[in-house]
């Protein structure tokens, strides 16, 4: 029995960390998505995150901690940056202005030297343990779950439900959407940065606009009324791959297809939340 | 309480509204009233700070608002509801309700992730505090269902009831009283002067004139962006430009 | 050599301005943002690839082809994935995403049936002449796409402010509620503009492929970034604005590329998007006017 148990730890531990990694991203779009925004651009922050931290401990022989944290706070700067004149507008521009920025991160990869160009970065220090991706997801859980009760919670369900109507009522709207998606980003760094230690090798396609797509998907396949919905979503969309490896090159249009049709058939994705009637 | 001071509106080409200039005392319940199109909603959208006047002054409480944006407004004091119905469809009404309460709370991010008494305290308060509100209205026996499961004339006083919990001094409220029948329309009545009495100023655009005579006590009457007419109930509804404009003889 | 830039400006331009028409136009009208209308581009220049090189069709007929081929895509996407949204309320990024799921779906089977590398039309399929004015030269080719991407602006134009339909077309997007009084048959509007703005992505996808004798999976990507900053620089559903904006993001990449560095010229949209919006949201020709019912 113990065998059985080691040697499947020894065969899919990857996808085990995949998934909980995968599980960060999709809290990263879900919150701002939770505010009636949508971000294409969590990949590229993976990306930047992924490099940041890769490079602090490779370069700089930072302490795991200090990349990881470096990994989430340069995205999140980043958000900050682009966040403050788009997120003043409808959550359709945020979309926009996210597509070309995960372009143009994907091209200063390509071609800084400090980033190893098309080939990549190879050779990221094995840091990452199980019990960093649990503390890291434990914490968020925490947050989220703290979240929904609070007045921070409600005021970015109000944006979401209404944002004219929760404008006139005082919430701060610009500012809590500039907030969730920098907060987005940072998550979606970290994740990249933890990422990085157990591939041992980034390269520019990774971050690209097919896998910002991937994360929308486990978000909305999950349902986005509840953080629930994005762990579900991603956990499912992470496995199932592996179960369906025949799809092979198919996978993508496949994610398309899931996309229309839980947006179309089931809006509210699979976890529902529901009020009593 | 609130001034407006020639306020100008020009839509792509089209002045809808002019020069408009009027006072609104502390303590009153001052109606807005006229025919479809007279720019009322549009005035209220100015002086809640979601849309721009071409020129003008909004002078609220001493302070010129004018190019204030919207949050800032509320924050001030200034609470509305709107025309077409906007509450929060898919959140109980209690939720509703305690979104509204948002500026009045005080606790930070800190306070919420670290578990801090200062949070527990607020959220305890606040939520008697919105039961009350919605107590106000009947409608504290369906705190906790989906707002979108409200009749039509409970999700006009569910916005009501969040736009109050923002704890305003200046309440704007647009039509109502719209769609209601003659029974919940008499009951609003009598919440919105429960309301006044409670110390707040109301400003109410109605087209239910039952509704304007009875609860106002100044009037102000717009055409085609213009101010009209000026004065009480009494004054308002005999006055000859009214009754052509908007009322009808047999108003007066 | 400035005049030289400005003509080459001209051509690529004139090409995101078309795709930018079409763009524009769904938004305009349908009040969606179709992150699709790159894998319609592309689809529209295998199309005319296609018959290009296996019917050794005119590049006329390609375009012709390419089109068709697009504004059925385009018809089919609305039919499937944005009309069932119409039937009922949605969330106002639905669409928007539905698309997203329908570009993918599109370009992943594309990928699976061409593969990843670049086609390029028969060898004698684009004349080669070139002639000159003073100091510039200029292509035929240049001369034709030039030609080919204003006049089918010029009739998409033409055709919205003088026929009936065109008439029709503007009062839907205004508002739709208001058409439907006035008995316009709004759901047949919707889908007329969803093929013909389609259609006229893929005619932008032949001239591209044209163009740059380069015909990929991938290039729809690309066109869709520039898309989207040039109708936010010339304002979301305004139809000079697309066109304007096209030709200043055509100028600003070829000046870039002469003046600063060629590794620039996929930055510069998403930069003049950022400064647009910093700067202008509504862009050169937007407004904030809501859309009523």
């Amino acid at each position: 029995m113990i065998e059985f148990l080691m040697s499947f730890w020894q065969t899919y531990n990857t996808l085990f960390y995949t998934v909980l990694v995968h599980g960060m991203l999709a809290l990263s779009i879900y919150i701002t998505l939770a505010c009636g925004q949508l971000s294409l651009g969590n990949a590229a922050f993976m990306g930047i995150g992924a490099y940041t931290a890769a490079l602090f401990t490779m370069k700089l022989n930072a302490p795991f901690g200090i990349a990881l944290l470096a990994g989430g706070m340069l995205p999140a700067f980043v958000a900050l940056i682009i966040g403050a004149p788009t997120l003043r507008l409808s959550g359709v521009y945020l979309a926009m202005a996210t597509l070309g920025f995960g372009e143009v991160v994907r091209v200063a990869f390509l071609n800084m030297s400090i980033t190893g160009g098309s080939v990549g970065l190879n050779g990221v220090p094995p840091k990452t343990e199980l019990w960093h991706l649990f503390l890291v997801m434990g914490v968020l859980i925490y947050f989220f779950l703290k979240l929904k009760n609070s007045r921070f919670g409600r005021a970015l369900e109000a944006i979401r439900e209404d944002e004219v109507a929760a404008s006139v009522m005082g919430i701060k709207t610009t500012w809590f959407k500039v907030w969730a998606f920098a907060i987005g980003a940072f998550i979606a760094g970290v994740a990249g940065g933890l990422n990085a230690h157990f591939t041992f090798f980034l390269s520019p396609r990774e971050y690209g606009f097919d896998f910002a797509v991937d994360i929308l998907t486990f978000a909305i396949l999950g349902g986005t009324g509840t953080f629930w919905g994005p762990l579900v979503g991603s956990t499912i969309l992470t496995i199932l791959p592996e179960m369906l490896r025949f799809i092979g090159p198919y996978r993508l249009a496949l994610n398309g297809l899931i996309l229309v049709l839980v947006v179309i058939y089931l809006p509210n994705g699979i976890i529902t939340v529901k009020k009593k009637d | 309480m609130l001034q407006l001071e020639n306020i100008v509106k020009d839509f792509g080409g089209l002045r809808v509204l002019d020069s408009l200039s009027l006072q609104v005392g502390e303590g009153l319940i001052f109606g807005l009233i006229g025919p479809n199109g007279a720019g009322k909603t549009t005035l209220f959208n100015i002086i809640s700070g979601l849309s721009r006047p071409t020129a003008g002054r909004v002078i609220f409480n001493g302070t010129d608002i004018t190019n204030f944006a919207p949050p800032k407004i509320a924050a001030r004091g200034m609470g509305r509801t709107f025309q077409n119905i906007r509450i929060f469809k898919e959140l109980s009404l209690l939720e509703n309700v305690l979104a509204g309460m948002h500026r009045l709370y005080t606790y930070s991010p800190a306070a919420m992730l670290l578990n801090l008494p200062i949070q527990r305290r607020e959220e305890k308060l606040m939520r008697e505090k919105a039961m009350e509100i919605l107590d106000l209205f009947h409608l504290a026996g369906k705190a906790k269902r989906q707002a979108e499961s409200l009749s039509y004339g409970e999700q006009r006083k569910l916005e009501l009831a969040r736009a109050l919990a923002t704890s305003p001094k200046l309440l704007l409220v647009d039509e109502p009283a719209a769609g209601m029948n003659p029974a919940e329309t008499k009951e609003l009545m009598g919440e919105i002067v429960q309301i006044n009495n409670r110390g707040y100023t109301i400003c109410l655009i109605e087209h239910d004139m039952k509704f304007v005579m009875g609860v106002c006590r100044q009037v102000a009457v717009l055409n085609f962006g213009e101010l009209i007419a000026l004065g009480t109930p009494e004054q308002v509804k005999c006055n000859p430009l009214v009754i052509e404009a908007y009322l009808g003889k047999d108003a007066c | 050599m400035f005049l030289q830039q400005f003509a080459n400006a001209l051509a690529l331009g004139s090409v995101y301005a078309l795709f930018a028409l079409g763009f524009t136009l769904i938004f305009g009208v349908l009040e969606v943002i179709t992150l699709a209308h790159g894998a319609v581009f592309m689809i529209g220049a295998f199309a005319g690839l296609t018959v290009a090189t296996k019917f050794n069709a005119s590049p006329i007929t390609a375009i012709l082809v390419g089109m068709m081929a697009s504004g059925i895509l385009g018809w089919l996407i609305d039919l499937l994935a944005v009309r069932p949204l119409r039937k009922r309320k949605f969330h106002h990024l639905a669409p928007m995403i539905a698309t997203i799921g329908c570009a993918t779906i599109i370009i992943s089977i594309s990928q699976g049936i061409f593969g990843a590398e670049v086609y390029r039309f028969p060898f004698d399929f684009m004349p080669t002449t070139s002639y000159n004015f003073w100091a510039i030269q200029l292509t035929l080719l240049q001369i034709i796409i030039v030609g080919v991407a204003l006049s089918l602006m010029l009739i998409i134009i033409f055709l919205l402010n003088r026929t009936k339909w065109g008439k029709a077309v503007r009062s839907v997007a205004e508002s739709p509620r208001t058409a439907a009084l006035l008995g316009i048959p709004v759901e047949r509007v919707f889908q007329l503009t969803a093929f013909t703005a389609s259609a006229l992505g893929g005619a932008a996808g032949v001239l591209t492929g044209i163009n740059f004798n380069a015909i990929h999976a991938f290039m729809g990507g690309p066109i869709m970034h520039r898309g989207i900053a040039v109708i936010i620089l010339g304002g979301m559903g305004d139809i000079r604005g697309a066109v304007l904006g096209g030709l200043i993001l055509g100028l600003a990449e070829i000046m870039s590329v002469a003046y600063l560095s060629s590794d620039f010229r996929d930055a510069i949209s998403f930069g003049l998007l950022f400064i647009i919006l910093l700067v202008r949201p509504a862009g050169i020709f937007g407004s904030n006017i809501e859309r009523k019912g």
